[in-house]
């Protein structure tokens, strides 16, 4: 595996490309000049003790820093889709589209671990996407976004959604350089995942209670759900939404017409 | 398993950090992770492992220091320790924000 990005061994594909660029073993790695403030100290004559205190995602959060200075340069308002693989976030996102045509421009980043189905159905709406491949890898860092916006170049001024791979453990730590994440839960997948993967909605800021047109069919428990989820983020906002019956799709697009507010 | 890309990054810091300091050989590393961080110690040690081996940090001992997670009622205010992000404030019952425990960062490094 690649230690330099974490890129997976090759196996990390951007636009059905695979992510290649020079890694001089010899150079210090982090891209901008390094801020550690070590001091040393001598522990008997072989061995010495050096403070670090270095946060572990420092790497990834400065890439996330520099995708957030392009999108406020650039007018680009994004979103980190988070979900549990199966949440309908294909569906929404494809239903969104349809419904934002002639409005905005919208551009998508589509991360799964093999395949390019779910980007091939984002262009088929006529909208530019771009497919992220991690291999093995169970999320997107903000390295692979950098190198995925050198592919797309989203027009000025428009929507760009991320669509992370579905997996709601591993995308909650990495910040991508979003205005915001948005967890999509289905309707289908039972109201505790909430308090099951904390985390993950703990780091969102709105979450898209999907699939609500199956609620006659189901014993899912709205309440309890929102409840769960406010118990792990008391800020969270809430939405229930159906790309099929149309619920909640008014909400959502007032939502991203006000970029969030 | 995302933590075989924070055992990654933790080797970039080893690398970067002993490179500065002119040693090629690490023997022990200090990491602290929070206990809210969504790091699991175990899954981490293993990846640490898998990742080190035959860089300079090859056989080190690693050494994690798990801070306590902490959170801040907002009904009333009071801050307490908190074992899951979904704690409710035990006088109150009512969400706790989480105010600590979810560091992840190299600490110091042994070396030769």
């Amino acid at each position: 595996m690649c230690t330099t990005c974490g890129c997976g061994g090759g196996e990390l594909k951007i636009g059905g490309k695979p992510h290649q660029h020079g890694h001089n073993q010899g150079e210090l790695r982090f891209r901008r000049p390094n801020h550690e403030h070590d001091h040393t100290h001598d522990h008997g004559e072989s061995t010495r003790r050096v403070q670090v205190e270095r946060d572990i995602l420092d790497k990834n959060n400065t890439f996330a820093q520099d995708n957030r200075g392009y999108f406020a340069a650039h007018g680009i308002f994004t979103l980190n889709l988070v979900s549990s693989p199966g949440s309908g976030k294909t569906t929404l996102l494809t239903c969104t589209i349809e419904l934002l045509r002639g409005e905005m421009p919208v551009a998508v980043i589509e991360g799964d671990q093999q395949t390019s189905f779910d980007a091939e159905r984002i262009r088929a709406t006529g909208v530019p996407a771009v497919q992220i491949n991690t291999g093995k890898g169970c999320h997107l860092d903000a390295h692979m976004i950098e190198h995925a916006l050198e592919d797309l170049k989203p027009a000025d001024h428009s929507l760009l959604f991320i669509e992370n791979v579905g997996n709601l453990v591993c995308p909650a730590s990495f910040d991508l350089g979003e205005a915001h994440k948005v967890v999509i839960l289905s309707v289908t997948e039972g109201e505790d995942k909430p308090l099951k993967y904390p985390d993950m909605f703990a780091a969102a800021d709105l979450m898209l209670l999907n699939k609500v047109d199956l609620l006659p069919y189901l014993s899912f428990d709205v309440q309890k759900c929102v409840e769960y989820a406010r118990r792990v983020n008391p800020r969270i906002q809430v939405m229930l939404t159906s790309a099929t019956s149309g619920t909640g799709m008014d909400e959502w697009l007032g939502w991203l017409r006000n970029r969030g507010a | 398993m995302h933590e075989m890309s924070l055992a990654e990054s933790v080797l970039e810091i080893i690398e970067n950090s002993a490179a500065q300091h002119g040693s090629n050989k690490v023997h022990a590393v200090w990491l602290e992770i929070g206990q809210l961080a969504g790091v699991e110690v175990e899954a981490m040690r293993f990846c640490f492992d898998a990742v080190t081996r035959g860089s300079i940090a090859d056989g080190a001992r690693l050494e994690i220091i798990e801070t306590p997670g902490m959170g801040r009622c907002l009904n009333c205010g009071k801050s307490m320790h908190l074992n899951e992000r979904y704690d409710l404030c035990p006088e109150c019952d009512m969400p706790v924000e989480v105010t600590g425990g979810t560091e992840m960062r190299v600490k110091e490094l042994e070396m030769e």
